[in-house]
């Protein structure tokens, strides 16, 4: 909520660059998570991955080929994407890593060493 | 349209609130497109997975630009019959015992635009690319749709 908050009095200076969400998609995967976001016609240039106070912010700038001709139809938005996701502690910062192939930015966030589940043995 | 967030200060954090941005998005979105548009993506809001479709045109060309990403080439499907260009495709969720999903907000599964096209194209030298998650099919328009100078003798 605090992030929600943020972006809306950012977003209401009217010199903010305007985003819109991507949606996205976490899957929990052995020891870690991956996360999905679909940013179409953003290239590996483009991203801008950065992690603060436990808040993972992945901004995608579209750079779209130049279409000769007059656009007679649009339903695509010229905005450029931005989502922040709030993450667990337990996740290691410094072992994120990301990729983007078509479109798709995937990140994997693996889960720091000492939170793994381990057993404690009784003397 | 635009909806106003209120901002109470201490509330609980509530993260079904990036589904009310897609909703303001998409709401914004229907607002801005003209209502003579006969595209009728209306029919398509809010129910299941219908990619963004532009169409360019140009003095010898039609440029239809999708934004599908995460897809693979293979499993795109473009054809053109009487004049409508179809694309649809599906997207494969390639599952793994060892996943188990937490929060899925992507559409999977099949998808299908049709487009019913302003002018005849030559349906032989229809060329289509697909980079960064966006498919650009170029359609080069039949002989007798082109503008041509006429001149008066």
């Amino acid at each position: 909520m605090n992030t929600l908050t943020r972006e809306t009095r950012e977003s209401d200076r009217s010199q903010a660059e305007q985003f819109i969400t991507p949606p996205a998609s976490v899957t929990e995967i052995g020891d870690g998570y991956m996360l999905e976001i679909e940013m179409p016609g953003v290239e590996k240039d483009g991203l801008d991955i950065s992690f603060e106070n436990n808040e993972l912010t992945i901004i995608g700038r579209r750079s779209l080929p130049a279409v000769e001709g007059t656009l007679i139809h649009r339903e695509s938005r010229p905005e450029n994407f931005r989502r922040v996701f709030e993450l667990d502690p337990s996740i290691d910062a410094d072992k994120i890593s990301a990729k983007i192939d078509q479109g798709l930015v995937t990140l994997t966030l693996p889960k720091a060493e000492h939170v793994k589940p381990s057993k404690i043995t009784v003397s | 349209m635009k909806l106003i967030r209120y901002q109470a200060p201490e509330s609980a954090p509530w993260s079904a609130l990036d589904r009310w941005s897609n909703l303001r998005d998409e709401l914004n979105s229907f607002f801005d497109m003209p209502f003579w548009s006969g595209f009728g993506r209306t029919g398509q809001l809010f129910t299941g997975w219908s990619p963004a479709l532009d169409l360019y045109e140009s003095g010898d060309h039609l440029v239809a630009v999708v934004e599908l990403p995460g897809m693979r080439k293979e499993d795109i499907d473009i054809s053109l019959h009487d004049g409508t260009l179809t694309i649809s495709g599906e997207r494969k969720r390639e599952s793994n015992n060892a996943e188990t999903a937490q929060r899925t907000e992507r559409y999977v599964g099949t998808f299908r635009r049709s487009i019913a096209l302003p002018t005849r194209v030559d349906a032989s030298k229809v060329g289509a690319t697909y980079q960064n998650g966006i498919l650009k099919v170029t359609l080069p328009k039949a002989e007798e749709a082109k503008p041509k100078q006429i001149q008066v003798s």
